[in-house]
């Protein structure tokens, strides 16, 4: 089971032939992940000069003669809100842009063009999606996953590596992590990825990492106080934290999302949303692992 | 980015929002001239920073004076007015007690100011969509209006696939209150608006107040405007107003090199790969006892003359007594990182402690550069364990 991907999906990227993306093409096919192809604008026609694989001038022409069924993309920030509507045109079902900096207005019109699409998108600026020991799409370090039962999101890529490591350690493992990126207009929140799983038998428990800056952690509380707990209800243990508790208000922490703006967006108000919604909220990030396993034993 | 007000209005009257005519001065003479090129009698002299609550704000030297925007009724008393603001520091409820330096100042017209409103153009994240607001509160600043009278905002999204639309402008208006030949200006006015926080890639544009005038014209008597720095890229002209002055000198030179770093006023300086990692990193020292000097996030291609310039900028703030390095190599390699922290140890001659974790791709490499280097290194294991030796390491210095 587990979530958005597994050894049957199969992958294609976009911005194929350059140096981000043939380097983490090349660690996802080391990585046991079933790769296909990708795109080129120019290229179409020619094999991968180093990994073996065709390369093609369009998305649809790529799914066309590959079936790929997710794409990731590694496109330089002034065109990747580009490449992500030709995916969406394409109907790509899984869409993952790992790019970080794209101008926020071009998300704005990509998020109007998944409307009614055929596709979901993850990020961008977002780590990707691995289902450990099955396909790994992005840039996260593979070797430090272990298959198991936590489902991971997080908007925070190298924080998550950190539940990761803490979850193997611990001997739990992981069933997905999703990464949905520090962008303030983004594809998948936490909710879409909570929803999926809440439904995923593979998953027994949750891990979601958040960060100042937005209502979506608040959300994803409310829907977990009203979808997850209570009688008749998955009830799966979630463990929660929230970083930026010591940054100042008004600075961008980096990430472009990360900024307390006024009001209920800092992370008091949403470890408080997340406490009173049945999360166990980690009171450091270097507990994630060891808080998951607390509420395990309940 | 953040721009001054001058030049917020010179963009926005490019795309046909209503301003009022002034000039910037540099000197008391400038100003002097500035006002004498106005019709008069009533002339606004507003100190130029990057913050808001001039008016109400006081100058450092001159606590109990008038504040930072004045009223004069000769182009004299214009000069006079430039002459109490130009190279004295003034102090807002933004600035903080530290205030800001008066460089310039701006030389506008009076106008007959029938009611003031409130108008701004952003994105709300939470429908992934631009969001023009307007309040009947002008003048007061909106997260205040928004915490005691959220029913006084009015709201309306602009879908990207169809733009700015008349209906957007005439709901707000009529909202407002605004009738007769003021709906038409003020339709106007927020088309003018949303063209330009499009077009420029803005991240938002604030007119507060907004004032209706007798004539019943609808002008912006203040202006605050920021672009979304990822959209610089497709502005280059944008550059010229970028205004070095307004940014804490580390921050400034952290730019220059590609580094995500803002100033604190802790005591154990950091740098972290990745921005989540980073706040987190700050939230635990802060847990263990101690305080960050700093965030930096060194990015996913750091290599070893970024992490130089990463130390130099860490170790160039005085209240730094310790450094913790916390890695968790994804797209960043450990390898490249450990030979970063070598080089710079040797390069700034580092006098306060040192606290390494290494994680992730190529750990194994990291950690044995750092261990043939013969630095004073103190490594650590992980996140809680690096947090508590830095926190310890400040502690007994």
């Amino acid at each position: 089971m587990a979530i958005l991907v597994d050894q049957n999906t199969k992958v294609m990227t976009q911005g194929f032939t350059g140096a981000q993306g043939t380097f983490h093409a090349s660690q996802g096919i080391a990585y046991g992940s079933n790769y296909v192809g990708g795109v080129t604008p120019g290229k179409g026609g020619t094999m991968h000069p180093t990994l073996n694989l065709p390369v093609f001038n369009t998305v649809a022409e790529c799914r066309e003669k590959t079936g790929a069924d997710a794409s990731v993309i590694y496109v330089p920030a002034a065109f990747a809100a580009d490449s992500i509507m030709e995916a969406i045109d394409a109907e790509i079902p899984l869409i993952i842009c790992i790019t970080e900096g794209i101008p926020v207005l071009d998300m704005v019109r990509v998020k109007r063009a998944l409307q009614g699409s055929k596709s979901i998108l993850v990020g961008p600026n977002c780590p990707g999606v691995i289902t450990p020991e099955a396909c790994k799409i992005g840039i996260m370090p593979g070797h430090i996953h272990r298959r198991g039962s936590v489902g991971i999101v997080s908007r925070s890529g190298t924080l998550t590596y950190e539940a990761v490591a803490q979850t193997t350690a611990a001997g739990l493992g992981q069933s997905s992590c999703v990464g949905i990126g520090g962008d303030p207009v983004k594809g998948m929140d936490f909710v879409d990825v909570l929803e999926l799983f809440l439904k995923d038998d593979e998953t027994k428990s949750l891990i979601m990492i958040g960060e100042i800056g937005g209502q979506s952690e608040i959300l994803a509380a409310e829907f977990l106080a009203r979808e997850n707990f209570g009688p008749g209800k998955p009830n799966k243990p979630v463990v929660g934290f929230i970083a930026g508790a010591t940054a100042p208000p008004g600075r961008r922490m980096g990430h472009a999302g990360a900024v307390i703006s006024g009001g209920k967006d800092t992370a008091e108000a949403k470890m408080e949303a997340m406490k009173s919604a049945g999360i166990h909220v980690a009171d450091s990030p270097a507990s994630l692992g060891s808080t998951m396993v607390r509420a395990l034993k309940g | 980015m953040n721009i001054h007000e001058y030049q917020g209005k010179e963009l926005l009257r490019r795309y046909g929002v209503a301003v009022l005519d002034g000039h910037v001065a540099w000197t008391a003479e400038e100003a002097e001239a500035a006002a004498r090129k106005l019709p008069g009698p009533i002339y606004v002299v507003k100190s130029q920073i990057h913050a808001g609550g001039r008016g109400a704000g006081r100058f450092k030297d001159d606590p109990n004076g008038k504040g930072g925007v004045r009223l004069a009724k000769s182009p004299e008393e214009a000069r006079a007015a430039a002459e109490a603001m130009i190279g004295h520091v003034l102090v807002t409820k933004q600035t903080g007690p530290e205030g800001k330096l008066v460089s310039r100042v701006y030389v506008e017209a009076g106008c007959d100011i029938a009611r003031e409103l409130y108008l701004s153009l952003l994105l709300d994240r939470e429908t992934s969509r631009v969001v023009i607001m307007a309040s009947t509160e002008g003048g007061m600043e909106i997260e205040e209006v928004a915490e005691h009278q959220p029913e006084k905002i009015l709201k309306v999204h602009v879908d990207p696939a169809t733009g700015i639309s008349g209906w957007h402008g005439r709901k707000l208006a009529f909202a407002l209150g605004l009738e007769g030949k003021q709906v038409n200006s003020f339709v106007k006015f927020v088309e003018a608006m949303y063209r330009a926080y499009v077009e420029l890639d803005c991240a938002i544009v604030e007119v507060n107040p907004l004032v209706v005038t007798k004539g019943g014209e609808v002008v912006a008597l203040d202006a605050k405007v920021s672009f979304d720095d990822n959209a610089l890229f497709r502005h280059k002209d944008l550059e010229a107003l970028r205004d070095d002055s307004e940014m804490d000198p580390k921050e400034l030179d952290a730019v220059t090199h590609e580094l995500n770093y803002v100033a604190l006023d802790g005591e154990i300086g950091c740098m972290v790969n990745g921005a989540g990692l980073a706040m987190a990193t700050m939230d635990i020292i802060k847990l263990y006892g101690s305080s960050p000097a700093n965030f930096l996030d060194v990015g996913g291609t750091a290599d070893a003359a970024r992490v130089t310039e990463a130390f130099r900028i860490i170790t160039s703030d005085a209240n730094v007594k310790g450094i913790l390095v916390n890695i968790f190599g994804g797209i960043a390699k450990c390898d490249m990182i450990a030979e970063g922290i070598v080089a710079a140890s040797k390069n700034l001659d580092l006098k306060v402690p040192l606290v390494v974790r290494l994680e992730g791709t190529n750990v194994e490499l990291g950690k044995k550069i750092l261990a043939e280097s013969g630095l004073k290194i103190i490594p650590a294991d992980n996140l809680a364990d690096a947090a508590q030796k830095a926190v310890a390491a400040v502690k007994g210095a």
